[in-house]
């Protein structure tokens, strides 16, 4: 056992404070996301998730541009894009999804005038890179605290709207017809999420946050009967991903020839792309094994005259 | 037109939706544990009847009673089956879930369900007849076991009126006398007043104990024997058309417009 984990676990993987930082901003991020995710795909809101990690790189680039912690710049620009998404009509899916394109194209357009105006005043392509692809291994300690209540927070919210948001996913009709204020909900959601995008953000990139946010969520859904099962499998998959993600890049600094280690992001990515693959080749077993049942049933059928 | 017993009463109400008027002074009362139609074409109004009386549109003439208080948003003495209910196969809700949040889908917070709403849970599943798919998820059902499943999620909470938007549309036939069945029982065990929407009644003319037919934004109450006839249907359209009774069956037919002056031959 000793001999496996010092074969996958590196030296001073543990002693290391730079690791202990990811592994815990890691997990606040994999577990916000899982459970914002579950509702995510639920709601077929995949679009405006994505929509949303590709809108904060605004908030990333704008914070890099005025000198402010980019942290604050993602949570800021999530929750004035998700307030502007749900002011634009979000009735029916088609009119979200068209203002969600609408808001898509024009913070990127501006995201691209920060990113370049970055450039150009640091003469490097740092601030991008870390916008873009995300840096867990650069998190400060400063910054855990402020991540956890972020992450808290927006866990609470999703818990005190649990009912009246899952009743309103399903059918807004049925939601409606009990007096709820679903386009209240819809902005809360959407802002619980933005605080979830700009959090896996910081981590992992604008890129590749969708991946946290739908990925382990649309594993979890296919194998677990309720959404609350959903959103402990969904917890498990992603903080599994993150935790071995940084495991593996850690370990990769280690690796020839040139030992320089590479990215977070690529293996968090990676575990989570295999996690749906296995669940994906599970439902198609499950659903062969149902349309066997039936098939089966219906020979036995006799017609009698 | 006002009675102090009525479920539900409608005095005098008009809407106008994007400049047009949808219902014009529309009245008619329904009586505890009675079984209605509101029947009418396609565009009649009747989804628009609905929504006022859930409160989701304020009627610019007029008022919605519902057992004898003004109606008000969220008022859960009204139980509802929208028209389109469509779930994904993928999501994990269980029919038992659905009909629990009839119950508590307003409820704020995780607030774990007590034994006394878990058995009403499973009464109300025996009740609409979905013990047998309550572990199912929502999105593999049939058609006809959404619509009992719906039905279940609408009257868990008691509500004194149901109201039903064309849950027979898009049914087999068999599922349709089920739904149908299902629905009678229910008004007699529990006293529940039922409006139900169609635009072909047939399916529900041996159980309807009023009718309220929606033509040209008015309407015509009454049983079906004085509703559905010759000259009140005319006259709600504005033009001539002719009930027909076929095996027991009722067809209405637009007549053909008079010979115009130039093909008669002088």
């Amino acid at each position: 056992m000793r001999i496996v984990a010092s074969f996958l676990i590196e030296p001073g993987f543990f002693s290391s404070a730079v690791v202990r930082n990811a592994l815990i901003t890691g997990a606040i991020v994999a577990l916000v996301s899982a459970m914002v995710g579950v509702f995510t795909v639920i709601r077929s809101q995949s679009f405006a998730g994505h929509a949303m990690s590709d809108m904060s790189t605004l908030g990333g680039s704008g914070s890099f541009l005025i000198g402010i912690n980019p942290l604050l710049g993602f949570v800021a620009a999530s929750f004035a894009l998700s307030g502007t998404m749900e002011l634009l009509g979000v009735e029916r899916r088609r009119g979200r999804d068209v203002a969600t394109g609408i808001v898509l194209g024009g913070a990127l357009g501006v995201s691209a005038l920060f990113l370049y105006l970055d450039a150009r005043s640091q003469s490097t392509t740092g601030a991008a890179v870390t916008i873009l692809f995300g840096s867990l291994f650069a998190q400060s300690s400063a910054r855990v605290p402020i991540m956890i209540a972020l992450g808290l927070g927006g866990v609470i919210v999703l818990g005190i709207i649990y009912r009246p948001l899952l009743l309103s996913s399903i059918s807004p009709d049925l939601a409606l017809a009990q007096g709820i204020r679903v386009r209240l909900l819809s902005f809360l959601f959407l802002s619980v999420m933005g605080v979830s995008v700009a959090l896996t953000s910081i981590e992992i990139g604008t890129i590749l946050s969708t991946a946290l946010l739908i990925g382990p969520a649309s594993s979890a859904l296919r194998f677990s009967r309720t959404p609350a099962i959903a959103m402990l499998c969904a917890c498990s998959i992603g903080l599994i991903a993150s935790w071995l993600g940084i495991l593996l890049a850690y370990d990769s600094y280690y690796w020839p020839p040139k030992q320089r280690g590479w990215p977070v992001s690529f293996f968090v990515v990676v575990f989570i792309f295999l996690f749906y693959l296995a669940s994906s080749f599970k439902e198609r077993n499950s659903l062969l094994r149902r349309k066997n049942i039936s098939l089966d049933r219906d020979t036995n059928l006799e017609v009698t005259s | 037109m006002t009675n102090a017993i009525s479920s539900l009463e409608l005095d005098q109400v008009s809407i106008w939706l994007g400049g047009k008027q949808i219902l014009s002074e529309v009245s008619f009362a329904i009586a505890p544990g009675e079984f209605t139609g509101l029947i009418g074409t396609n565009g009649a109004g009747k989804t628009t009847v609905f929504r006022a009386i859930l409160g989701q549109i304020r009627p610019s003439g007029g008022k919605v009673i519902i057992a004898g208080r003004d109606r008000s948003k969220g008022d859960t003495s009204v139980g509802y089956v929208p028209q389109k209910v469509q779930i994904d196969p993928d999501v994990p809700l269980r029919a038992r879930d659905l009909v629990a949040l009839g119950l508590d889908g307003r409820t704020l917070g995780l607030s774990k369900r007590s034994v006394a709403d878990k058995e009403l849970i499973e009464e109300t599943l025996v009740a609409v007849g979905a013990e047998t798919i309550a572990n199912r998820r929502v999105g593999t059902l049939s058609g006809g076991e959404l619509q009992r499943v719906l039905i279940g999620h609408a009257i868990i909470s008691r509500p004194q009126i149901l109201l039903l938007d064309e849950p027979l549309a898009n049914l087999d036939i068999k599922s349709e006398h089920e739904i149908v069945d299902l629905l009678s029982t229910i008004t007699t065990d529990q006293n529940l007043s039922i409006l139900i929407s169609a635009h072909d009644m047939n399916s529900l003319l041996p159980f309807m104990d009023r009718v309220i037919y929606l033509a040209g934004g008015r309407c015509a109450s009454g049983t079906a024997e004085q509703v559905i006839r010759t000259e009140v249907l005319s006259e709600l359209y504005g033009f001539r058309v002719s009930v027909i009774h076929v095996d027991g069956r009722v067809v209405i037919l637009a007549d053909p417009p008079p010979m115009q002056a130039k093909n008669k031959v002088t």
